[in-house]
């Protein structure tokens, strides 16, 4: 096969003809390694020097050798793990993350590290203190985030698939942004052991990939109980690569709270968004449509009253965990240290104020603030039990329906630098993928078609443990919508 | 709304030290953020329990037993001083 034809090929697909003996794993992974280190786009912050027997993925695996590109915030040992922070530059972990070390086991080999927003904070890549990522449709636009390095390889054909992690949407909204597909399993499937902290209440590893099937396949071998994250647990299935071609009998609930065109006009507050585009709207409706063809039952009465207080939630609990999360970088055990402090406490403060972006820095003080003494009952306690309504709101709706369809993000990918000024603005980007994180329900976003040339992403999410059936109904739409991505792979 | 001594007495909280540039547009910033968030304050949330775990795991304790750790040689291998066998910082008292 040459090149073009190898790249062409899905990560299942690749691993089939590996296991067939029609293609080698070396010849998949020097085609993309190739590919990774002629980057033009910034996705890689690190990218495997060569092809190495003990390193690269077994062939006779299930993975078949095919090649992984893997978030930066990963732990991987001997190999820098930055998280896109510049107090964590040149730090190469101990041990590695159990979700790589799982994959590995599996077959996969690592092929690079891949570019986001520091420490998983943002929804452009724009946080990255290794430089923003191009989106791959369109150069002068971002690729979304925090996981934009992953999305970016993988839509531009940098990488076969690639692993990413979803805290409040840095899996789907960037899948969405660049026309792949990304899931964010149930809370709790995939361990979070080595993966460097965010939000731990929220923070889930996941796929990005192609298509579907490719999604299925590597979640399959991600999944399950490890003794290193208490939080972990053991999928009641094992994860099946999907085959419905039919959604008959099936319920998609629309909940008006985040389809309608008043989407971010968040109950009363004073910033409201602009709503969602209508070129986006208007490709979720054809893939509405096309989801009726295949037999699916679209149910406009489902509501989600609390999904637009999820944001505000969503911004006092994640910020919160992320100042105790972040407490760790302090100069002391790894990391970058500010020289020539004259005491300890001098010491750590300098340390934080050069090695932290302002993002970072904005989320270290607004969890702290919501945490400190009189505060604390008014927000965190209260985002607490708004939590609590949304997941009660989910748990209603899916006495009704059997997934929840959303857009997935407003808008499709913005120009580099247009959100940056106001942080608000850039925080609505994740308006309808935070309701899903809130429940820890699992969520999926598939390319559904262009406006203006540009992905949309169309977003189905389930009860928990509900990944099996939502990756089978997602592939039967897939078939249907019969997306193209191959433009962005030139 | 969030003024320029609190975003410092916030600051000295996160042990974050900032510069005298970042410290307007924070308190800006905080406040608009804060402003809007505050809206979770409209609801009627009386009687609703707080999650802090939103997905049931039993058994997640480990049997109390001694097991392997990092080896004190690697765990010092990143660290950006190290005296002796430990992690050197500077004095806490100047």
């Amino acid at each position: 096969m040459n090149g073009n034809e190898i790249i062409e090929l899905s990560a299942t697909q690749a691993a089939r003809k590996i296991a067939a003996g029609e293609l080698s794993s070396g010849e998949l992974f020097d085609a993309y390694r190739a590919r990774a280190a002629a980057d033009e786009l910034n996705c890689f912050t690190w990218v495997a020097p060569e092809r190495r027997a003990g390193v690269n993925g077994d062939a006779s695996a299930p993975l078949g050798g095919v090649p992984l590109a893997v978030k930066d915030l990963f732990c991987t040992e001997g190999v820098p793990s930055q998280s896109g922070s510049r107090i964590l530059e040149g730090y190469e972990p101990p041990y590695t993350a159990t979700a790589v070390r799982k994959l590995r086991a599996a077959g996969a080999s690592l092929l690079g590290k891949t570019n986001q927003d520091e420490f998983a904070m943002g929804s452009s890549n724009e946080n990255s203190a290794y430089g923003p990522v191009l989106n791959p449709w369109d150069r002068t636009r971002v690729p979304g985030g925090s996981s934009g390095g992953s999305a970016a390889a993988v839509a531009a054909g940098l990488a076969p698939w690639a692993l990413g992690t979803d805290t409040g949407g840095s899996i789907r909204q960037p899948a969405a942004l660049c026309g792949i597909v990304g899931l964010k399993p149930t809370y709790g499937s995939v361990s979070r052991y080595g993966m460097i902290a965010f939000a731990s209440s929220l923070d889930q590893a996941g796929p990005l990939t192609r298509d579907v099937t490719d999604a299925a396949l590597l979640l399959r071998h991600m999944v399950g109980r490890d003794p290193c994250d208490a939080t972990s647990l053991e999928l009641p299935h094992e994860i099946e690569l999907p085959s419905g071609v039919r959604l008959d009998g099936v319920r998609l609930g629309v909940p008006a709270e985040l389809t309608g065109g008043s989407v971010g006009a968040d109950a009363g507050a004073e910033v409201a968004g602009e709503g969602i585009e209508a070129g986006v709207l208007d490709a979720f409706r054809l893939a509405l449509d096309q989801a009726a063809e295949l037999g699916a039952e679209i149910v406009e009465s489902v509501s989600l009253p609390h999904a637009p207080h999820a944001l505000s939630a969503y911004y006092v609990l994640a910020p919160a965990e992320a100042s105790s999360n972040l407490a760790r970088f302090d100069g002391v055990r790894y990391g970058l240290r500010a020289e020539g402090a004259e005491d300890l406490l001098e010491m750590y403060e300098r340390t934080r104020h050069d090695g932290f972006g302002a993002e970072v820095k904005r989320r270290i003080m607004l969890g702290t603030y919501v945490l400190s003494a009189g505060y604390y009952d008014a927000y965190y306690g209260r985002a607490q039990r708004v939590r609590t309504k949304i997941a009660e709101d989910f748990a209603r709706a899916f006495e009704q329906v059997d997934f929840i369809v959303t857009p997935t993000a407003p808008t499709v990918a913005f120009g580099l630098g247009e959100k940056t000024s106001d942080p608000l603005q850039m925080y609505l980007n994740d308006y309808c993928t935070v309701p899903m994180s809130l429940a820890g329900i699992p969520a999926i976003s598939i390319p559904c078609g262009l406006s203006a040339g540009l992905p949309v992403g169309m977003q189905l999410a389930g009860p928990a443990f509900s990944e099996n059936r939502l990756l089978d109904a997602s592939y039967a739409l897939e078939r249907a919508l019969a997306f193209d991505g191959s433009a962005a792979r030139v | 709304m969030i003024d320029r001594d609190e975003v410092l007495h916030v600051a000295r909280l996160a042990r974050l030290r900032l510069g005298e540039d970042e410290i307007e547009p924070l308190a800006r910033e905080l406040s608009a953020i804060l402003d809007h968030v505050a809206h979770i304050g409209e609801l009627d949330l009386e009687g609703v329990a707080p999650t802090t775990h939103v997905v049931e795991v039993t058994g997640a304790l480990r049997a109390d037993e001694p097991c392997g750790s990092l080896p004190r040689e690697v765990a010092l291998a990143q660290a950006p001083a190290v005296s002796g066998d430990g992690f050197s910082v500077p004095s806490p008292q100047a």
